[in-house]
C-alpha cells in the first residue's frame, strides 16, 4: 500500500529507487549527457552496483547473461544516440531468445525531441522491432509506474527485453514517488493454465503412444520447469531432445537423452524426431535449424502436441494437433498428475511397442555420429571440449560466441542443469561470448565461468577484457582458433566448392600478448598432450581470467549437418566425406 | 483470402506505428488501414483490410494479440459483417458534364457536397466494390481528384468488440 510520508523525488532518484525496490543488484552501462544525472544518482548510493563495460553493445550481453545464467533480470542503462545504436545487437540478441532484460536509454530533452538534436536518436522507432515492448516517458510522474510495468512485461508471458526511454528533463524533473506493489494492464494478460480438455487429449496421446518423442526448448528453462520435465519424461520412459536453447533443461548424461537435434544435432534425434508417431513440444518453437524443410518433416504422419506460452509460435511453420497455450510448469503439473491417475488405474503405453522403439533408436545412436579422428597429430576442437567437461567435471557455466565452436561446445559438452549453457541461437551473434560471461560471473560469484570461443567472435567485443580485469572476473576463455571463421569456411567448402571467400583471419593478433596486455595472462596450446594439463592449469587458478588460445585444425568441421532447405534425416555425416 | 481485422487499441502515441511496423516487417499485406478514437477515448479503433492463406490470417491476429496496447483482435471476415467506406471525389463538372454527373451521382446514392464553375465534389459511401464501380462508370478524363477512407467494418447483430 502507499507509503505514509510521500516523498518528492527527481526523475533521476525515481530511476533508481525504481531498480533498487526491483532488488536490481547490478546495471550494467556506460555514461553519457542524456544520463548523467541518473549516473549522479548511483554515484550517491551503494546498493546497486555499476558495472561499466567498454562497448554498450556488452552493457545488453552482459545484462542478458545476467538474467540467463540466473533467473533474475539483467539491467543495462546507456546513453542516448549511439549509446542506444550501439546496444541495439546486444537488445536483439536478448530479444530472439526471449530472455527478460530491462534497458534504460538517455533521450535529449521533450523539447529537443525531433529537433536533430545532438546525440539525438529515435530509440523507441529504431528498437521497436527488437524488444518486446518499449516505452518513451513523457512526464516524470509516470517514471515509477513505467519502469514497473517495464519489468512485469520483461519477466511474464513469453519474456522478453523492454526498453524505457528517459529524456534528460524528466530526470531533473520532481514528483511524488510511489512505486506500485503491482501493475495490472488490461490489454496485457498472460495465460498461465492451460486448456484442461487439450491437456487431457494430450495425455491420452501420450499414453496411445508407440514411436513417442519428446522434443523441448528454451521455454522449459525460461519457466524453470526441468524438474517437472525430468519427471515427466522419465515416467513415461520416453526418449527426450532439446533444442539448442533447451540444453541442459534435461539431464545431458541421461540415456534417454538423445543430444541436440537439427542442423547439427545428432543422427538418433533428428531420426527419431522424423520417425515418432507423437511428438510433446514444450516450449521450443520448430526453428528453421531445427525442423529444416517442413514439407519434408510433413511426410512422415504423427500426432504433436505443442505447449508454448505464445501462441505465435504454434501452428506457424508445422502444424500441430493439440496447441497447448500455457506457461509451461503449470501444463506440467496437470499432465502429472493425469499421468498418476492413468498409471494408477494401470493404464500405460504399451512396453513392448516402446521396447521396440528403443531398440531402433539404440541403433541409430550406434552410428556414433559425433565420432572424430582421435589420433589426429594436430588439436581437435572437439578433443578439447570433451577434455573441458571432464577438468570441470560438468559444472561449469559455459558461455559461447557463434560458429563451429559453438556448435562443438553444444554437442560435447554435457549439460545436467538449466542455465549452465548461455549462448545466442535465435540472433546467432559473434561477440556474445565474453560479455555474456561477464553477466553470468556477476550472477554467480563462486561458479566456474567458461567462455568458449574463436579467434574472429571473441575479436568483435574483444575491449571487454578491460571489464574482467576491472571487476576481477576469473573466466576462462577457450580460444578455439582455427584461423578461420570456420563455419563460413565449412558452408563455403561444401556449397561453394572451396572457396574460401573472406573468411581466413588473416594478421591475428598473439593472443597471449594481448590478454598480458590486458592485465590477464594467457596460454598458447598447440599439441594435444597440452590440452588436458593446459586446461587444469588455467581451472586451478580461481582467481584469474586465463585466456587459453588452443591452435585447432583449421580443416575440421561440424557433423552431422543438414544442408540448408533439406529434410532433417537428410544429413551429411563425417563418415560420408 | 481477403480479410478485415478489426483492432481495439490502447490510445497511446506509438500504437499506430506498432501496428504498422508489425505488418511490414513480416511482410503482411495492408489494402487499407483506418483508425480513430471509440467512444471511451482511451480506447481506439482502427480496421485493417489485409488478405492472404488461412495460415497467415491467423499468424496476423496472433502477432496483433502479441503486441502490449492490443486489447482485442477479431477477424470480422469470419462472420456476418457490415463494411462501409468514405470516397469524396472531385469531378469536372463545365456546363456539358453538370447534367450527367448529378444523374451518376443519383444512381449510386452519392451527394454533391461542393460546386464550383467547373467542378463538384461528390461523397459516395458504401463498400470497397460500390466505389470502385462508381469510379469505372465514370469517364476516366472527368475524375480531378479521389480520396477514400478505406474500409470500417462491424459486426452484424449481437456481435459486438469491446474491452
Ligand atoms: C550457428 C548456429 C547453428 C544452429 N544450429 C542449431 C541446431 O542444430 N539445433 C538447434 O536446436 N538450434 C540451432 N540453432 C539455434 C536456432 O537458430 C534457434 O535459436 C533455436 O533452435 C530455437 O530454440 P527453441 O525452439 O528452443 O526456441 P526459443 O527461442 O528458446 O523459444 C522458446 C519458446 O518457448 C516459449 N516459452 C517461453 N516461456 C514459456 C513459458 N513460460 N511457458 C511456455 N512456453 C514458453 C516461447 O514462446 C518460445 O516459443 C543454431 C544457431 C546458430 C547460431
Ligand atoms: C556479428 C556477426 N557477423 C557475422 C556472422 C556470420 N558468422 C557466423 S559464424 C561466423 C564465423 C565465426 O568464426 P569463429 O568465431 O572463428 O568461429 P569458428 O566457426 O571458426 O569456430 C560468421 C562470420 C555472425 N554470426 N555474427
Ligand atoms: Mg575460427
Amino acid at each position: 500500500m502507499d507509503r505514509v510520508k510521500t516523498e518528492v523525488l527527481t526523475g533521476a532518484e525515481i530511476v533508481v529507487r525504481c531498480l533498487q525496490e526491483e532488488g536490481v543488484e547490478y546495471v550494467f552501462g556506460y555514461p553519457g549527457g542524456a544520463v548523467l544525472w541518473i549516473y549522479d544518482e548511483l554515484f550517491k548510493q551503494d546498493r546497486i552496483r555499476h558495472v561499466l563495460v567498454r562497448h554498450e553493445q556488452a552493457a545488453a550481453h552482459a545484462a542478458d547473461a545476467y538474467s540467463r545464467s540466473s533467473n533474475k533480470v539483467g539491467v543495462c542503462l546507456v546513453t542516448s544516440g549511439p549509446g542506444v545504436t550501439n546496444a541495439v545487437t546486444g537488445i536483439a540478441t536478448a530479444y530472439m531468445d526471449s530472455i527478460p532484460m530491462i534497458v534504460l536509454t538517455g533521450q535529449v530533452p521533450t523539447h529537443a525531441i525531433g529537433q536533430d538534436a545532438f546525440q539525438e536518436c529515435d530509440t523507441v522507432g529504431i528498437t521497436r522491432p527488437c524488444v518486446k515492448h518499449n516505452f518513451l516517458v513523457k512526464d516524470v510522474r509516470d517514471l515509477a509506474a513505467t519502469i514497473k510495468k517495464a519489468f512485469h512485461i520483461a519477466t511474464t508471458g513469453r519474456p522478453g527485453p523492454v526498453l524505457v526511454d528517459i529524456p534528460k528533463d524528466i530526470t531533473t524533473q520532481r514528483c511524488e514517488f510511489h512505486y506500485p506493489e503491482s501493475i495490472s494492464m488490461r490489454s496485457y494478460n498472460p495465460v498461465k493454465r492451460g486448456h484442461p480438455g487439450q491437456i487431457r487429449k494430450a495425455v491420452q496421446l501420450l499414453l496411445e503412444a508407440r514411436r513417442p518423442m519428446v522434443y523441448t526448448g528454451g521455454g522449459v528453462i525460461l519457466s524453470n520447469a526441468s524438474g517437472q520435465l525430468r519427471e515427466l519424461v522419465k515416467t513415461l520412459g520416453f526418449p527426450c531432445t532439446n533444442t539448442l536453447m533447451g540444453l541442459g533443461a534435461y539431464p545431458g548424461t541421461d540415456r534417454q537423452f538423445l543430444g541436440m537435434l537439427g542442423m547439427h544435432g545428432t543422427y538418433e534425434a533428428n531420426m527419431a524426431m522424423q520417425h515418432c508417431d507423437v511428438l510433446l513440444a514444450i516450449g521450443a518453437r520448430f526453428d528453421d535449424r531445427v525442423i529444416g524443410n517442413p514439407a519434408h518433416f510433413a511426410q512422415n504422419p504423427r500426432k504433436i502436441i505443442h505447449i508454448d506460452i505464445d501462441p505465435s509460435s504454434i501452428s506457424k511453420r508445422v502444424k500441430v494437433d493439440v496447441p497447448i497455450v500455457g506457461n509451461i510448469p503449470d501444463v506440467l503439473d496437470e499432465m502429472l498428475k493425469l499421468l498418476a491417475a492413468a498409471l494408477c488405474e494401470g493404464r500405460r503405453p504399451d512396453p513392448a511397442a516402446l521396447a521396440d522403439w528403443w531398440r531402433q533408436i539404440d541403433e541409430w545412436r550406434a552410428k556414433d555420429c559425433l565420432k572424430y579422428d582421435r589420433s589426429a597429430a594436430i588439436i581437435k576442437p572437439q578433443f578439447v571440449l570433451e577434455k573441458l567437461y571432464e577438468v570441470t567435471q560438468g559444472e561449469a557455466i559455459v558461455t559461447s560466441d557463434v560458429g563451429q565452436h559453438q556448435m562443438w561446445a553444444a554437442q560435447f559438452y554435457k549439460f545436467d542443469r538449466p542455465r549452465r549453457w548461455i549462448n545466442s541461437g535465435g540472433l546467432g551473434t559473434m561477440g556474445f561470448g565474453l560479455p555474456a560471461a561477464m553477466g553470468a560471473q556477476l550472477a554467480n560469484p563462486g561458479a566456474t565461468v567458461v567462455c568458449v570461443t574463436g579467434e574472429s567472435s571473441i575479436q568483435m567485443c574483444l575491449q571487454e577484457l578491460s571489464t574482467c580485469k576491472q571487476y576481477r572476473l576469473p573466466i576462462k576463455i577457450v580460444n578455439l582458433n582455427n584461423k578461420y571463421m570456420g563455419m563460413v569456411r565449412q558452408w563455403q567448402q561444401f556449397f561453394h566448392g572451396n572457396r574460401y571467400s573472406e573468411s581466413y583471419m588473416d594478421a591475428l593478433p598473439d593472443f597471449v600478448k594481448l590478454a598480458e596486455g590486458y592485465g590477464h595472462s594467457g596460454m598458447k596450446i598447440e599439441r594435444p598432450q597440452d590440452v588436458e594439463p593446459a586446461l587444469r592449469e588455467a581451472l586451478a587458478r580461481k582467481n584469474d581470467l586465463v585466456f587459453l588460445d588452443f591452435i585447432t585444425d583449421p580443416a575440421e568441421n561440424v557433423y552431422p549437418m543438414v544442408p540448408g532447405g533439406k529434410g532433417i534425416t537428410e544429413m551429411i555425416l563425417a563418415e560420408d566425406l | 483470402m481477403r480479410h478485415i481485422i478489426s483492432i481495439l487499441v490502447e490510445n497511446e502515441a506509438g500504437a499506430l506505428s506498432r501496428i504498422a511496423g508489425l505488418f511490414s516487417a513480416r511482410g503482411y499485406n495492408i489494402e487499407s488501414l483506418t483508425v480513430a478514437p471509440t467512444e471511451d477515448a482511451s480506447l481506439s479503433r482502427m480496421t485493417i483490410v489485409t488478405s492472404g492463406s488461412d495460415d497467415v490470417i491467423e499468424q496476423i491476429t496472433k502477432q496483433l494479440n502479441k503486441l502490449i496496447e492490443v486489447v482485442k483482435v477479431v477477424d470480422l471476415s469470419e462472420a456476418e459483417h457490415i463494411e462501409r467506406e468514405l470516397m469524396l471525389i472531385k469531378v469536372r463538372a463545365g456546363p456539358r458534364e453538370r447534367e450527367e454527373m448529378k444523374r451518376m451521382a443519383d444512381i449510386f446514392r452519392g451527394r454533391i457536397i461542393d460546386v464550383s464553375d467547373n467542378s463538384y465534389t461528390i461523397e459516395l459511401t458504401g463498400d470497397g466494390a460500390k466505389l470502385d464501380a462508381f469510379i469505372r462508370a465514370l469517364e476516366p478524363g472527368v475524375i480531378m481528384e479521389t480520396v477514400r477512407t478505406g474500409t470500417s467494418g462491424i459486426g452484424r447483430g449481437n456481435r459486438i468488440l469491446r474491452a
